[in-house]
């Protein structure tokens, strides 16, 4: 006979099983942390900053597992963020297992997955924010570092319209931008048309006549504060991704230029000044050490999410995280153009804990609704975790690897080191919704090609120098090229040209011999004209075939050095 | 940044000079085998345009991305700090690139009319390297700045 007692637990079983967490996480989350400790909070001083960064377009709550390996160099290494594990753990006094741990740390991730569930989702963070504008409403600002209008398969095919519907929405305040610009210049500009906020981007000027392209500068007036931000897009855009797509805009870090806003801005009377910015975190750390009179620095790119507001040279610099995992909280008491008290929260967005918003609830199932077959398109399983966040390969890269290399018959395979692309859990399915999580750019060609031994060296010195490269200010911000085929060592700490070392073709073992040819597979080439297939059919085909995915613990890359 | 609003001095052979430079690297694609100038050539030319005082750190401003969006037009601004006066005012201004097959970029000259020395331009570079700039100042004394410029390959932001 079964009593109530076993059949909740049976229920909670089959859920499970059902490969849907969601109802049995329900009920852990709520045990242990509710709507209203999310948003507890002493309010202080006279002004909110409410800070979301590189959403990449996640309308939905999704799992999304922080870096077990990111490592500093030079003079940040060991220093936030620049810690991950238990060592985040211990630094921040973050009790294991907890809510807490499970969102900022890759510990015991997919245990704790299972009982805290999907974390973000826009109908959520809405509900947030407006319980927060509701009670501060003259106090508020909602900002957005950026990276909002890519990641997802929805806005791939808006091009990026669902996101602009969403942000203004959301009320949004102000934003900055990197993925944005890949839309290209023509599409951007109709989207602007639409975005009822300021888009700010002072270090963004047309190459022909060395002007800003967009303001750089936006004034808010909360809690009696006159507030100057200032935005700052991704200065390697044009670098990092397809230069073809924005031919005629210049970025780059221009220190001189921030320092210029800023001192516009406290010229125009501004008594705070925030930098809301692209940067990377490594990067606002250098500028903020450089530029003086910032008083926040709401960083974004790098993807970190950090507990405290770390201080450089009197400037708060903030982390919010990625994919709508976090909202952050910053109040903040402004005293004679200055911030006298500040206290501050990182709010992790535990989706089962959250009421969605019923407005953006609706907002989201409606720009869902025309793509909800091809969305919900079942491809496989997954026995393992994948996830691809991290400075080396993660387990959804190597299917990605995996992919390239059985159906373009290659070699050896590049993935690009990108940082966003939600994770799935072990017994999940994979649908066709969650390639394009991985996978949604609009440069997608999968490239087969031929590169000699020597090339490919160049290749994976020139990424690990963007990574690794001891001052910030060369860093790009992404992670390490991820490889297939083929296992190498890396010194993160040696010289540009000198990190790469022991590069083997992993099917006999044998040294990569700089002289030979080796064919090549990859995606995302920044290159115009570059042929092939768009890797969301590549990978969705090779996961067709398999029907069951599981990846081992990638071994094949040893990071050696101090 | 400026655009030539001090119109310094900019020669036709200088201008020569550059897109020799340029027309030599020309569609030798990602990784051109040219060899690059070896620092004594870089240390020659610069003695050949300043003379043999010792240089001197400070003065020089040089306005140059950390990582070129493209090797082939980098934009390049410079200042240097002068009253520009008669008794006081910047003679030339000289653009080396060390990775580049021909080092020398380009011969910048001022007069106390300049008002102030200020110039931009552009140039290509071959693949990262470190930018040189020396200014001769009116009572011989010499200036020298270097800005490491990135030229990568590119392509994974996150």
């Amino acid at each position: 006979m079964f009593t109530r007692r076993d059949f909740f637990t049976l229920a909670a079983a089959t859920a499970t099983l059902l490969g849907d967490a969601g109802r049995a996480a329900r009920g852990a989350i709520r045990q242990e942390i509710t709507q209203d400790d999310l948003l507890r909070f002493d309010p202080l001083g006279q002004v909110t900053l409410l800070h979301i960064t590189d959403i990449h377009a996640q309308l939905v709550p999704l799992y999304f597992r922080e870096p077990s390996v990111n490592l500093g160099v030079g003079e940040v290494h060991g220093l936030p963020p620049h810690i991950t594990g238990q060592d985040f753990l211990r630094r921040f006094a973050i009790p294991a297992p907890s809510p807490d741990a499970y969102a900022l740390t890759s510990v015991d991730f997919a245990a704790l997955a299972k009982n805290y569930g999907r974390v973000g989702g826009l109908d959520r963070l809405a509900t947030l924010v407006k319980a927060i504008r509701a009670q501060r409403p003259a106090n508020t600002l909602f900002l957005d570092s950026g990276d909002t209008w890519q990641g997802s398969y929805t806005s791939l095919e808006t091009q990026g319209a669902d996101m602009v519907q969403a942000m203004n929405a959301m009320a949004t305040d102000a934003m900055t931008a990197h993925w944005e610009f890949t839309y290209g210049t023509e599409r951007v500009q109709e989207l602007l048309e639409q975005l009822e906020f300021p888009f700010l981007a002072g270090n963004v000027r047309d190459t022909e006549w060395d002007e800003p392209v967009f303001d750089g500068i936006a004034y808010f007036e909360r809690g009696g504060v006159k507030i100057g931000v200032v935005g700052q897009a991704f200065p390697y855009t044009p670098v990092a991704n397809p230069r073809y797509k924005i031919p005629t805009w210049s970025f780059g870090i221009q220190e001189n230029r921030v320092r210029e806003l800023v001192e516009e801005a406290r010229a125009e009377g501004a008594e705070l000044v925030v930098l809301l910015s692209h940067n990377g975190f490594d990067v606002d750390r250098k500028l903020a050490g450089r530029v003086d009179g910032i008083d926040v620095i709401l960083t974004g790119h790098t993807h970190d999410a950090l507990p405290v507001a770390l201080e450089e040279n009197g400037t708060l610099l903030i982390a919010s995280g990625s994919h709508g995992k976090f909202l952050s909280r910053l109040d903040l008491d402004v005293r004679n153009g200055k911030v006298a008290n500040y206290r501050y929260r990182l709010i992790p967005v535990f989706a089962d804990a959250i009421k969605p918003d019923p407005e953006i609830a609706a907002l989201i199932k409606e720009i869902r609704a025309p793509h909800e077959s091809t969305l919900s398109k079942v491809l496989g399983k997954t026995e393992s975790l994948l996830y691809r966040r991290g400075n080396f390969n993660g387990t959804f890269d190597d299917l990605i690897c995996n992919a390239l290399i059985e159906e373009r018959d290659a070699e050896i395979a590049l993935s690009p080191g990108f940082r966003w692309g939600a994770s799935l859990l072990p017994g999940q399915e994979i649908t066709l919704e969650d390639v394009y999580n991985q996978t949604s750019i609009t440069y997608p060609a999968a490239y087969r090609t031929e590169f000699t031994g020597d090339f490919l060296k160049v290749v994976l010195e020139d990424v690990a120098d963007n990574l690794f490269n001891p001052d910030p200010y060369y860093q790009q911000g992404g992670d390490m090229v991820r490889v297939g085929g083929m296992s190498y060592a890396i010194d993160p700490s040696a010289k540009m040209g000198q990190r790469i070392s022991d590069m083997r073709l992993l099917k006999t073992g044998d040294p990569i011999d700089p002289a030979k040819n080796y064919v090549v597979a990859g995606w995302a080439s920044v290159n115009e004209g570059t042929d092939g297939p768009p890797i969301w059919d590549v990978v969705s085909k090779h996961i067709s075939q398999k029907q069951v995915i599981a990846i081992p613990e990638n071994k094949n890359i040893r990071v050696v050095g101090g | 940044m400026t655009r030539m609003d001090s119109s310094p001095h900019v020669t036709r052979r200088h201008v020569l000079v550059l897109t020799g430079a340029a027309a030599v690297a020309a569609g030798t694609g990602l990784l051109p085998s040219i060899a690059a100038a070896d620092k004594a050539a870089v240390e020659a030319a610069i003695k050949k345009a300043v003379g043999d005082a010792s240089t001197m750190s400070g003065r020089i401003t040089l306005d140059l991305p950390q990582i070129a969006e493209n090797g082939n037009t980098v934009p390049i601004g410079i200042e240097v700090d002068s009253p520009m006066t008669e008794s006081d005012y910047v003679k030339s201004v000289h653009i080396f690139a060390e990775g580049n097959p021909n080092p020398e970029v380009a011969s910048l000259h001022f007069t106390p009319a300049n008002g102030v020395a200020k110039a931009s331009t552009r140039m290509r570079l071959l693949r990262t390297q470190n930018v040189v700039a020396v200014a001769k100042m009116s009572d011989g004394s010499v200036y020298r700045e270097t800005v490491e410029v990135k030229v990568t390959i590119g392509g994974c932001g996150g």
